[in-house]
């Protein structure tokens, strides 16, 4: 049994991190019109930003996120840290949001697909944290849950998260991307499903949703690697939050879910040289994984 | 829809890896007609063909296949009081087949289970692909979301640690089913003519501390690593319970891989599942493990092996302990159950005697 999401209890929340939004908004337009919009500036990018008409948006940029949070604390929100301003700052229960290099993908059969809708879909089915279902979402169209599967635990959990993957270039790290240069993903992997409690994953931040009124508060772009650049390979930042909340998930009894939707990422920047700012990122995750492997929260939490 | 493959002559690999060191495990009560169409993808390999129900029977294989067969007067002969730990009438007697094997990899296969298609139509071979899971590793410390990253053209994502990129020996490898899903009776009562149509073109590695429900239809494991783990339970004539045997082996195993770190895959391969049994007939089979599984699912998800179970055996005996321990309570079928566990190591150890004081993992 699925809850139902109504249009105006969600916002979408887009990073701007250049400055020609046409054909990215046009491209999506058949998703995001029915839905409020924010789009926040880089505070770093120089350039007016260029949207095209006829959506509900609100436009935040450096003197709003100055005006909110003070000056010294605005750095936390540059970059691509810059649309969890847009989660501060939004009012709405959902939150969708997806980087502004990526499109709609299609799906293998030809069809566009409606990732607003499907990450829609995924929060509002529950999620199945404690016991792995082989036929993945049992909520999906034509599945269910198997034989084993413990009665008891179907009903589920509410989803909190939805972690979408991409199509074209996938979120690797600069050392494999700058390996593999000419690897592009182009497996559609027809699936959703709950990551198990206790499990680990990094939440990557190119395309994903939240219920923001049960975890917004634990996406905090808290970590900033020193030479965090402009590319994604040079950030660690939603991988960091993304254990946060996997944590508070676990803790809470909350679920998150991976797989569908896909985007299409495009082809930007350089694996090679985005290497050597992103090393650092890299060795510190060595030492994190262990911290959040073994954190335990406390049952007042 | 799905359909099954029928041209499968063409897809047969050129060179069938690990043909002397792969058994195919059947369980049979009627006949083997369904091997014609697995021919390509079968006939390289030596097949153990289990026997259930009436040992008077004769089971025809069809010609061309290296096989040893066992009915319940081999089983008998062969583990004399031993055979008790064996079920009979119920394909949980299959696991015999995996004792008397004397090869690393063992895969098993229903015989109402047929050569599934891909999304372009092309036949899968399932074997080939459950060598392919069962020969890269796994990564049951961090979930990578795109899944296999020892797969074809994929890897690990950003933010996945590097020190845990060599993953970990994979010894099962959970295959699907296109077609008649492996539902239990009460979602087949509910929805009979649900088909499961949807090809999902992915393989990953379950979660260290989580639990799944493994069937046994389309499975394949390293015999040497995790082998004496896959017994199948006491199930059929006789026994108040029935479709758990897959189930009980499954949660054992993943509790002694999680304990002596080693990995499970689901996902591809799929096969074509043909035959939907009976859902009344189910029901009635299943009908006590529906409750009982409310209380074994907690046992498992607590249990915790000591650290000096460095071996499969080891850690076995050690969960038929528990068991009698915590869920005799729940019905005096766990005693019996856990009796026969330790038989069956027994049993295992007498009919595979140099793997058995073998460092077969290490607990974690």
């Amino acid at each position: 049994m699925s809850l139902a999401i109504k249009d105006d209890e969600v916002d979408i929340v887009i990073g701007a991190l250049r400055s020609d939004l046409t054909t990215f908004m046009n491209e999506w337009r058949p998703m995001f019109s029915r839905f409020h919009v924010i789009i926040v500036k880089d505070p770093d990018l120089k350039e007016e930003l260029k949207i095209p008409e006829g959506f509900n948006l609100d436009v935040y940029g450096k003197p709003d996120i100055d005006q909110v949070v003070g000056s010294s604390t605005s750095i936390l929100f540059s970059g691509y840290s810059c649309r969890y301003f847009g989660y501060l700052v939004s009012r709405k229960k959902y939150i969708i949001s997806v980087d502004d290099d990526c499109l709609p993908a299609r799906d293998p059969k030809g069809f566009l697909v409606d990732a607003v809708a499907q990450h829609i879909s995924n929060l509002t089915n529950p999620a199945t944290p404690f016991f792995f279902n082989t036929l993945y979402d049992p909520y999906a169209e034509g599945a269910d849950f198997v034989r084993g599967y413990p009665f008891s635990l179907r009903g589920g959990v509410k989803c909190a998260l939805s972690c979408g993957l991409w199509l074209n270039l996938a979120d690797h790290d600069a050392p494999t991307q700058a390996l593999k240069a000419r690897q592009r993903n182009s497996r559609y992997v027809d699936a959703v499903m709950t990551v198990p409690a206790r499990s680990l994953i990094p939440i990557s931040g190119i395309n994903i949703a939240f219920e923001r009124e049960a975890v917004g508060p634990a996406l905090v772009p808290a970590l900033r690697l020193a030479g965090e650049g402009k590319c994604r390979w040079e950030t660690m930042e939603d991988i960091w939050s993304g254990l946060c909340v996997k944590i508070v998930c676990d803790h809470l009894g909350l679920g998150v879910k991976t797989g569908l939707p896909y985007i299409w990422r495009t082809d930007r920047g350089d694996p090679i040289a985005s290497l050597k700012k992103e090393w650092e990122g890299v060795k510190l995750m060595e030492e994190v994984i262990p911290f959040f492997q073994s954190v335990r929260l406390p049952r007042e939490a | 829809m799905a359909e099954p493959a029928t041209a499968t002559q063409a897809a047969a690999p050129a060179v069938p890896q690990l043909k002397d060191e792969l058994d195919i495990v059947i369980p049979t009560i009627r006949n083997l007609d369904f091997l014609e169409m697995w021919r390509p993808f079968f006939q390289p390999y030596h097949l153990i063909i289990v026997q259930d129900g009436d040992p008077s029977k004769t089971i025809k294989v069809p010609d061309g296949f290296d096989y040893e067969l066992y009915n319940r007067n081999d089983i008998n002969r062969i583990l004399g009081p031993k055979a008790s730990c064996i079920s009979f009438k119920d394909s949980a007697c299959r696991c015999f087949g995996y004792m008397v094997s004397k090869k690393k990899y063992i895969f098993t296969i229903d015989d109402d289970c047929f050569v599934a298609k891909d999304p372009s139509g092309k036949a899968i071979n399932a074997l080939e692909q459950h060598i392919k899971n069962l020969l890269s590793p796994s990564t049951p410390f961090f979930f990578n979301t795109l899944y296999d990253p020892f797969r074809d053209c994929a890897d690990f994502v950003r933010g996945y640690p590097f020190s845990l990129r060599e993953g970990v020996p994979t010894v099962v490898s959970h295959g699907l089913w296109l077609n008649i899903p492996d539902y239990d009776a009460p979602t087949q009562l509910v929805k009979p003519l649900e088909r499961n149509t949807r090809f999902v073109d992915a393989v990953l590695t379950i979660p260290k501390g989580t639990l799944f429900p493994m069937c046994g239809m389309n499975l394949a494991f390293d015999r040497e690593l995790i082998g004496p783990a896959m017994y199948f339970g006491l199930m059929g004539d006789g026994q108040p319970i029935g479709r758990y045997d897959d189930m009980w082996a499954g949660w054992c195993t993943k509790v002694i891989c999680d304990h002596l770190g080693l990995g499970v895959k689901t996902g591809l391969p799929y096969i074509y599942h043909s035959k939907a049994s009976n859902p009344f007939v189910n029901l009635r089979k299943e009908y006590k493990g529906i409750f009982w599984q409310e209380e074994i699912i907690p046992f498992f998800q607590q249990t915790v092996l000591p650290k000096d179970c460095t071996t499969v055996q080891k850690c076995y005996i050690e969960l038929a302990k528990q068991v009698k321990e915590k869920l005799s309570k729940v019905d005096p079928y766990f005693d019996k159950l856990a009796e026969a566990m330790v038989t069956w190591i027994e049993a295992w150890d007498e009919l595979n005697p140099t793997g058995s004081s073998v460092t077969n993992g290490k607990a974690k």
